[in-house]
């Protein structure tokens, strides 16, 4: 859990100042929470940089697309249908068709960029809401325990119940149905709200277990000796030193529903005209496979990249929070 | 002697055994603690051994106030504490405080040693203005021997013996007149629990505490104590003062743990006398009938099944020993 070394270094350091600490550089009295040793870990990952660095430009792309492409995503031109990649065109500003274009004409380079901003906004708004439900319902039945955690565990158990992709299929074909063609933000809100609708009884449980062994450690007994009031003991004591192993599972969920965003807008249900999104592109693109493969090859290595990089970052991340490896 | 500050009668805490998966039937009781009484005076320590199990952490607790009794009471000052209402029993938390086994546990790793050590004085805003607690906690950091610049380090940056010091002066902040020390030498090194055992001698002296020392480890309590109580399966079998324990112990279960104390010195070891106890300690589930001690005891008779020896002074023991047959025996000279 501690690092002794550097706890010995920093001591010897405090108490004789005058030997050269040429190896270890004077890090004077600096607090250093789990939390920064964490962060001290992971710079040292190439797999961490790695993956930080495509999950930065990918927030970039989602952000502001209009860095990486001057071309409209929907501005389609019936001349350019089914046009090849213009590999020449990838080293020079201003010019489109660096991935070529699509049975509308619409420049499918611009498209994938554009696409970035459905795939991040989803995974994220739904990470995040199952983090807050999921973290609030988990620490309920976790802290509170006998009926209240009954309760809450059955109700969690009907929606683990459905099998995702069918779940989220009846949820979606119900409230925008196939043929219908909702405005980009109600269509949006509605994949995200079935995802945590589906999602929060995992974060739940995974929460509830790490509440569970946290009360029982001998601080949270300290601070109830003080007469500390629930409050505080939740939010001082017990949920600092429980989140970790939501924040892992959560940032690999993100690649997931990254990936089950672009699922489901394969099949239909998901996010569709006007919203730009990987999912939508992969699926334009299968009655073309042989004819243009272009059209479903770039958006795909986007999408494997994105989920990749979020799969690595929550890996990278758990084993540098993860006490027992130090 | 100096006055009674904390009062423990009939203390009993029964542990329910429950099964079934959806419907949970009580099948049995564990009886953790079962009837413990007690007096501390002021300024005195009062020290606890017995065996793993024998329900020394539980009366930790229940003194704490961190579990509810089964039945029993617990007086400080002549109030009883567990009938007060919440403000009232806030407000006595102040004066009754834990000093926890584990340094590597009690102490939270999200916090410094500053919120860790001030954390008393946002928990009761009464005892300390908002502008004076750091200077406080810099003070109890200096108090307890460790370095006050150190006040925004974090527990793992630290070691095993001044983890302890931060809990001690997280205990000291609020100036507690009684302490409870549950084990808290037992994870530490030799070396480094003399350090920790002096502060805490020193800490007596100078802020007129009034300790519980719970330890298994009967040489820690006798350094410490002034008075001594032994458990065995949830009973206090035999209290004294730390002469009346450890040189002239009359309950058989003393004089059995006190053999078992290894001494240095390889002359004295020849001469001193040896009893192995046999089996192993029954289950607080279902404690032996009578006098509990008996289903290891090499003096039990009839009587012991039968009739439970009570805690009181008797015609062959000076000082309260709970035997039928209670015999004065000095173990560790055995023969000198």
């Amino acid at each position: 859990m501690s690092s002794p070394e550097v706890a010995t270094a920093t001591a010897e350091a405090a108490v004789l100042p005058t030997t050269p600490a040429a190896a270890e550089p004077p890090r004077k009295d600096k607090p250093r929470s789990l939390w920064t040793d964490a962060w001290y870990e992971l710079r040292r990952k190439p797999l961490f940089v790695i993956s930080a660095i495509m999950i930065t430009i990918f927030v970039l792309m989602a952000a502001f697309p209009s860095l990486f492409s001057s071309v409209s995503p929907n501005a389609a031109d019936l001349n350019k249908s089914l046009t090849p990649p213009d590999f020449g065109a990838w080293f020079q500003f201003g010019k489109g068709g660096q991935f070529g274009y699509d049975l509308q004409g619409a420049d499918i380079y611009s498209r994938t960029i554009y696409g970035a901003r459905a795939s991040i906004v989803v995974g994220l708004s739904a990470v995040l809401g199952n983090m807050l439900l999921g973290g609030f319902f988990g620490i309920l039945s976790g802290y509170l325990g006998g009926w209240t955690d009954s309760l809450l565990a059955r109700f969690g158990d009907i929606f683990l119940g459905l099998p995702f992709v069918l779940g989220a299929l009846v949820i979606l074909s119900t409230f925008a149905p196939v043929q219908s063609s909702p405005s980009a933000v109600r269509i949006t809100t509605l994949v995200i709200v079935t995802f945590i609708m589906l999602g929060w009884p995992s974060f739940a449980r995974i929460m509830r277990a790490a509440v569970l062994s946290t009360k029982q450690l001998d601080f949270v007994h300290a601070a109830q000796a003080l007469g500390a009031r629930p409050g505080r003991i939740i939010f001082r004591h017990v949920l600092p030193n429980a989140v970790a192993p939501m924040v892992v599972v959560g940032t690999i969920t993100l690649g997931a529903y990254i990936g089950a965003e672009a699922t489901l807008s394969f099949l239909g249900v998901g996010l569709r005209q006007p919203v730009v999104s990987w999912g939508i592109m992969i699926g334009d693109s299968r009655q073309y496979m042989e004819a243009a493969p272009y059209m479903m090859a770039f958006p795909a290595a986007f999408l494997a990249i994105a989920v990749l990089s979020f799969v690595m970052l929550g890996d990278a991340v758990r084993d540098a929070l993860d006490p027992k490896l130090r | 002697m100096s006055e009674v500050i904390l009062e423990v009668r009939d203390l009993v805490k029964h542990f329910p055994i429950r099964q079934g998966i959806l419907f949970k039937r009580t099948i049995g009781q564990i009886k953790a603690v079962d009837g413990v009484s007690l007096d501390l005076h002021k300024g005195e320590t009062l020290g606890i051994v017995g065996e793993s199990g024998c329900g020394k952490s539980t009366l930790a607790k229940l003194l704490m106030n961190l579990e509810k009794p089964t039945s029993g009471e617990v007086r400080y000052q002549g109030r009883d504490v567990l009938r007060l209402n919440p403000a009232d029993q806030r407000r006595l938390r102040r004066n009754i405080q834990l000093v926890m086994q584990d340094p590597y546990t009690s102490l939270n790793p999200r916090m410094t040693v500053g919120d860790i050590v001030g954390e008393p004085y946002e928990i009761h805003p009464e005892v300390a203005p908002k502008g004076e607690r750091r200077r406080k906690v810099q003070e109890l950091l200096d108090v307890v021997g460790l370095n006050p610049e150190h006040i925004n380090r974090y527990p793992h940056q630290f070691s095993g013996g001044q983890r302890q010091r931060i809990g001690i002066a997280r205990a000291l902040a609020l100036k507690p007149e009684v302490i409870v020390c549950d084990e808290p030498v037992s994870a530490l090194d030799v070396s480094i629990q003399a350090q920790v055992m002096n502060l805490l001698d020193q800490l007596q002296t100078d802020f007129n505490l009034s300790y519980i020392f719970i330890a298994h480890d009967l040489s820690v309590v006798r350094h410490i104590a002034d008075r001594v109580g032994v458990m065995y399966l949830g009973k206090m079998v035999e209290v004294g003062t730390d002469d009346d324990i450890y040189v002239r112990p009359t309950h058989p279960y003393t004089q059995a743990l006190l053999s078992a104390v290894p001494v240095p010195d390889p002359t004295a070891r020849q001469r001193k006398a040896v009893i192995r106890l046999e089996g192993d300690v029954p289950s607080p589930a279902n404690p032996p009938s009578g006098c509990r001690f008996r289903t290891r005891c090499w003096k039990a008779q009839e009587i012991c099944s039968v009739e439970e020896p009570l805690l009181q002074i008797r015609p062959t023991s000076g000082h309260p020993s709970a035997c039928h047959f209670a015999q004065e025996r000095d173990v560790v000279h055995a023969a000198g």
